[in-house]
């Protein structure tokens, strides 16, 4: 292999544990949302809707205004932990988690709302308690929406590049990811590996975005919507 | 089978509910009885089995099953899951990830006893069609498996909103004999929602007739 493989993995790894912490968010959050109506609902919706209107540099002020050394929760977690949210691969985590978080909430959150009340209201009247309703016929149902939510979200976290490079910095083999050697290769004129990137991270794209599809008609036929 | 304790069933209801056009304003005792609902459409026939049922609460009065209060203008409204009352929706609501035979076991429990089920679906003719999922199946059978579903959980009442509207005139006529012969069979007070004078006529040992939320 002509490079260092390092950024992709990094990258992967970024994705996935940010991934991870947008589907519990993401869930936790439409399911309440979807539920209740309360005073101040808008607004709360329109801040966690926001990342997906504001260049990623906003995003990324915002992020080190809190976590850095001077903000409030990075001067908390100094002392406390001695633990530095800026400049590591955690930053990393965070940046993709805000910028991601709108898509996966918007996509669950469609997707509970995609599910029939009658099914829950019959489960109901069959004595079926809400935490087996929840399990057994709301999130198997919403299942596919908050997929497609989880592989956009993903997507959306492999190619995070703003705001990651604002709170994570360029640190070659701690927080290079993908989208930063792209950019830092480019910048160097080493244009041959800023391609190899660029070939590399539009494969995986394109990869995922057929699979969604084909996964998503496959489901469809399955549950009779076609 | 059950329902040799149904003869104590008595449903009671006499409740007030504001709704956007009118005000709903229905009271009635039901023994074992057939009592069909009709009435023109957006009468509040459907929210008065969901007030029933548990999914809407009116704004006061009482409905009572069997000496259980369900809803009084002093309590906290019982728990859709408590009032152990069977609902066909129009539609049926089958679960479409579900065969039909999960869609009837799904208010048992593991290791329940299967012979109450096994003597329903044979009694309804459904057991070529347990492998089947909904989306499989036509609008008659989607009815017996969704009769089969809300009797399989042992119902004290059934609620039945405009169960034969989809279905054509044979499938209609050997659903009312099913219907007739559960009823025999279970005794227990069954609603039934329809806009078809014929169904009422057939079924019902009662009929009210519902009109801007007013029984006439």
């Amino acid at each position: 292999m002509p490079y260092d493989l390092s950024p992709f993995y990094l990258s992967l790894k970024i994705a996935s544990v940010s991934t991870l912490l947008v589907f519990i968010a993401s869930i936790l959050l439409a399911r309440f949302m979807c539920r209740r109506e309360f005073f101040g609902k808008s607004l709360i919706e329109a801040i966690i809707l926001l990342p997906l209107v504001l260049p990623p540099t906003v995003v990324g002020f915002a992020l080190i205004f809190l976590f850095g050394l001077n903000g409030p929760i990075g001067i908390l977690l100094e002392q406390w932990f001695g633990f530095r949210i800026v400049f590591t691969w955690i930053g990393a985590v965070i940046a993709s988690f805000v910028v991601s978080l709108p898509l996966m909430y918007q996509s669950t959150a469609a997707a509970f709302e995609k599910v029939d009340a009658r099914w829950e209201n019959v489960a109901r009247t069959l004595g079926i308690s809400e935490i087996r309703i929840f399990r057994t016929i709301t999130f198997p149902l919403a299942w596919p929406g908050i997929f497609a939510g989880l592989i956009l979200s993903f997507a959306r976290g492999i190619g995070e590049f703003g705001a990651t490079l604002m709170i994570a910095g360029y640190i070659p083999g701690q927080t290079e990811t993908v989208p930063l050697a792209i950019y830092f290769a480019y910048e160097a004129g080493r244009m041959e590996e800023a391609a190899f990137w660029v070939i590399i991270i539009s494969s995986l794209g394109l990869a995922i975005i057929s699979w969604l599809n084909y996964w998503r008609k496959k489901n469809n036929v399955r549950l009779g919507r076609e | 089978m059950y329902g040799s304790e149904g003869s104590r069933n008595m449903l009671t209801v006499n409740i007030r509910k504001q709704l956007e056009k009118y005000e709903m304003n229905v009271q009635f005792h039901l023994k074992n009885e057939i009592l069909a609902l009709t009435g023109p459409s957006g009468s509040g026939k459907t929210t008065l089995l969901n007030c029933i049922a548990g999914i809407m609460q009116p704004d006061e009065g009482e409905i009572s099953l069997n000496g259980s209060l369900f809803f009084s203008d002093k309590e906290k409204p019982m728990k859709i899951q408590k009032r152990n009352v069977g609902y066909l929706f129009q539609d049926y609501a089958l679960f479409p990830h579900f065969t039909a035979e999960q869609n009837i076991l799904y208010s048992l429990g593991r290791g329940a006893d299967l012979s109450h089920t096994n003597e329903l679906t044979k009694l309804l003719g459904i057991n070529g069609l347990l492998s089947k999922y909904p989306h499989q199946i036509s609008g008659g059978e989607k009815q017996r498996v969704a009769m089969a579903r809300a009797l399989a959980a042992k119902p004290d009442m059934l609620l039945l909103d405009e169960p034969f509207s989809a279905l054509d005139d044979e499938t209609r006529d050997r659903c009312h004999d099913e219907l007739s012969r559960i009823h025999a069979l279970w005794k227990i007070p069954i609603i039934l929602v329809t806009h078809r004078k014929t169904d009422a006529e057939r079924l019902a040992d009662r009929i009210i007739r519902i009109v801007n939320g007013q029984a006439t």
